[in-house]
């Protein structure tokens, strides 16, 4: 009997890019079925979880969420262990300019298609694609490839999401935050915070007592912390590294830390998760 | 302050050539004198006096257009370094020969070495200073020349934003193939939006009709992009049509409401553009609005990089030169989400009725 038909998922906010590319898969790999074609990256990250495609083709730059921070959030939740696990699907990106360096992706785990897609080099990717899902007993590499990658994105220097600042070496770390509360600005020592939070339009700064908010954007936080005082957990997460007193390995595989002076636990994206290991 | 010492050293062989030249002089007329004794004086009056003129006007602050210490200082440099190289040279030149001038020189020989000294120190100093003025010149005309440049190469990079550009080549290659009356069309707007951006910088100003024209194949090139998630209206009265406005004024702010406005939302949203007269306090006013129902303005604005308020300084920049403070460009975060951002200045044409 054949194996199933390979299934994939596009991510474009252009329609008819995104028709595009659907008609050049048509022609380099007949065998391939599209499952979904989405506009947004929060739509992407649903539809791959609930799809479950073997292959995703993702738009860098997308209203919502960015094809990168797309592809991130995918991978912290998608199951690899238990039940429902199912190989991570071979990732493909689409973008238009090529600024994260698009020849040191040759012969990586994530491939990379500049705009306008060209047919020969789409079949190469095709080629690329078919090969890593036929050899599924490399499956977990492939995942552990992928997820370095994505964290040397991450962090590649002059990668940012549009509206974003770059993080910026040399200047001075911050000493204090304040933080405003109707009329008052509440002055919070740096020394104090046990970790930030980015929660929708906001950042939460929290000591082991209070809880309070800025508006200052997480990524632009990360630039003036010191990065060996402050580690990134988290898309969202920045802890004080010091007051880690225990780090938990749920039943699906993920890590959780626990602070001391806080009671919650902290989710460790997979991105980070290579910073917790038994010495 | 640096101190340039190839500079220096360039000025320390002139002056030595100078010397030498003046000392050759010198015994051309008296050859029956040795050449060196006066060689000795002229080298150390000249150099001495090169060195305390040249060093010295560090000590000033130097006139912007020419290098020199400006004012009293700078005719006090020189009449004072000549006088003391010219005793402390013959003191050092007198060591050097084993004799004094002071004791064994006659009136007219002392007057003879003054008179040279004050001659070839005039005329070395004059060739100094035109010297350094023009270089100074060249200096100034380079910096600004660069700076002109940068800030031209700086303004095409941001209109023609690698995004903007491969991506629009991308939907005209499907068009080509699936609807090539869409892909012509398409086409001839691409063509008109870069042939608009690279002649900007060249013409000063053109009919603010045209200026709408500009806008339209922009906005037409990221509706094909964007497709349901962009609408627009471009609102400019008849009468307005002629009035003379710079080229592509209005590119960045409308680059930006689409930017930073409806491409980060998924569902996108409307642009409108809008051109009215206002009465000021000194005359008509001619009021530009860019209206987007977008994101709206971050919480704390962006610093400057590729491609972000670069768009709103220079069209600062464009208006302080054209309108001084009667030119004002504001931003403001709309009641109902999105931005509005209103460029004024004075209308310089009655309206055609």
């Amino acid at each position: 009997m054949n194996p199933p038909a390979p299934r994939a998922l596009i991510a474009e906010d252009e329609p008819l890019l995104a028709a595009a590319l659907r008609q050049e898969l048509a022609q380099a790999w007949p065998g391939l079925e599209i499952v979904a074609t989405v506009g947004d990256g929060r739509s992407a990250v649903q539809q791959a979880l609930a799809l479950q495609p073997d292959v995703l083709f993702f738009d860098i730059r997308m209203p919502g969420l960015s094809g990168l921070d797309a592809a991130v959030e995918l991978a912290d939740a998608w199951p690899t262990e238990g039940p429902a696990s199912r190989p991570f699907p071979a990732l493909v990106f689409v973008t238009a300019y090529d600024q994260y360096a698009v020849q040191a992706f040759e012969a990586q785990a994530i491939d990379y298609l500049l705009k306008p897609v060209q047919t020969i080099r789409l079949q190469k990717t095709v080629q690329k694609v078919q090969i890593a899902l036929m050899n599924k007993a490399q499956a977990a590499i492939n995942f552990e490839a992928t997820i370095r990658q994505l964290r040397h994105l991450m962090t590649a220097p002059g990668v940012v999401a549009p509206g974003g600042t770059p993080a910026t070496a040399g200047i001075t770390p911050l000493t204090l935050i304040q933080a405003s509360n109707g009329s008052q600005i509440h002055m919070v020592p740096v020394a104090d915070v046990l970790y930030f939070e980015a929660a929708d339009k906001y950042v939460r700064v929290l000591t082991a007592a209070r809880e309070y908010l800025i508006r200052t954007p997480l990524k632009d936080l990360i630039g003036q912390l010191d990065t060996q005082v402050f580690w990134q957990i988290h898309r969202s997460t920045l802890v004080r590294a010091s007051v880690i007193t225990t780090v938990t390995r749920d039943e699906a595989g993920k890590l959780h830390l626990e602070l001391a002076g806080r009671t919650e636990k902290l989710p460790v994206s997979r991105l980070y998760a290579h910073l917790f290991k038994a010495m | 302050m640096t101190i340039d010492w190839i500079d220096k050293l360039r000025r320390l062989l002139q002056t030595i050539a100078f010397c030498l030249a003046v000392s050759a002089i010198q015994y051309a007329f008296q050859p029956e004198k040795p050449y060196d004794i006066p060689a000795r004086y002229s080298l150390a009056i000249g150099l001495l006096t090169w060195a305390l003129i040249d060093f010295g006007r560090h000590l000033f602050t130097s006139s912007e257009d020419t290098g020199w210490p400006a004012g009293i200082a700078g005719v006090a440099l020189p009449v004072v370094g000549i006088v003391l190289g010219y005793v402390a040279g013959t003191a050092l030149a007198d060591w050097w020969c084993g004799v004094s001038s002071w004791a064994e020189q006659g009136r007219a020989q002392l007057r003879i070495s003054i008179g040279i000294t004050l001659l070839a120190g005039i005329a070395a100093i004059y060739y100094f200073y035109i010297n350094g003025k023009s270089a100074w010149l060249q200096a100034r005309m380079n910096e600004v020349r660069g700076q002109a440049t940068e800030a031209q190469l700086k303004l095409l990079e941001t209109q023609l934003e690698p995004h903007m550009l491969f991506n629009t080549l991308a939907n005209l290659r499907m068009l080509i193939g699936t609807d090539p009356v869409r892909a012509q069309d398409m086409l001839d707007r691409i063509i008109a939006y870069l042939r608009a951006t690279l002649s900007a910088s060249r013409s000063t100003e053109h009919p603010l009709a045209r200026e709408f024209e500009r806008l339209r194949d922009y906005l037409e090139l990221m509706a094909v992009r964007m497709g349901p998630r962009l609408a627009y209206t471009l609102d400019l009265p008849d009468t307005l049509r002629e009035v003379p406005v710079p080229p592509l004024l209005l590119q960045p702010l409308v680059e930006n409401a689409i930017r930073h406005g409806l491409e980060p939302q998924v569902e996108g949203g409307h642009i409108t553009v809008r051109a009215r007269t206002r009465t000021g306090p000194d005359g008509p006013l001619l009021m530009i609005e860019v209206n987007d129902t977008g994101a709206g303005l971050p919480t704390t604005l962006p610093t400057p990089g590729p491609g972000q308020s670069f768009g709103l300084v220079q069209v600062r920049e464009r208006l302080a030169t054209l309108h001084g403070d009667a030119g004002t460009l504001d931003l403001i975060a709309a009641s109902a989400g999105g931005t509005s951002a209103c460029v004024t200045f004075p209308l310089k044409m009655a309206p055609t009725p």
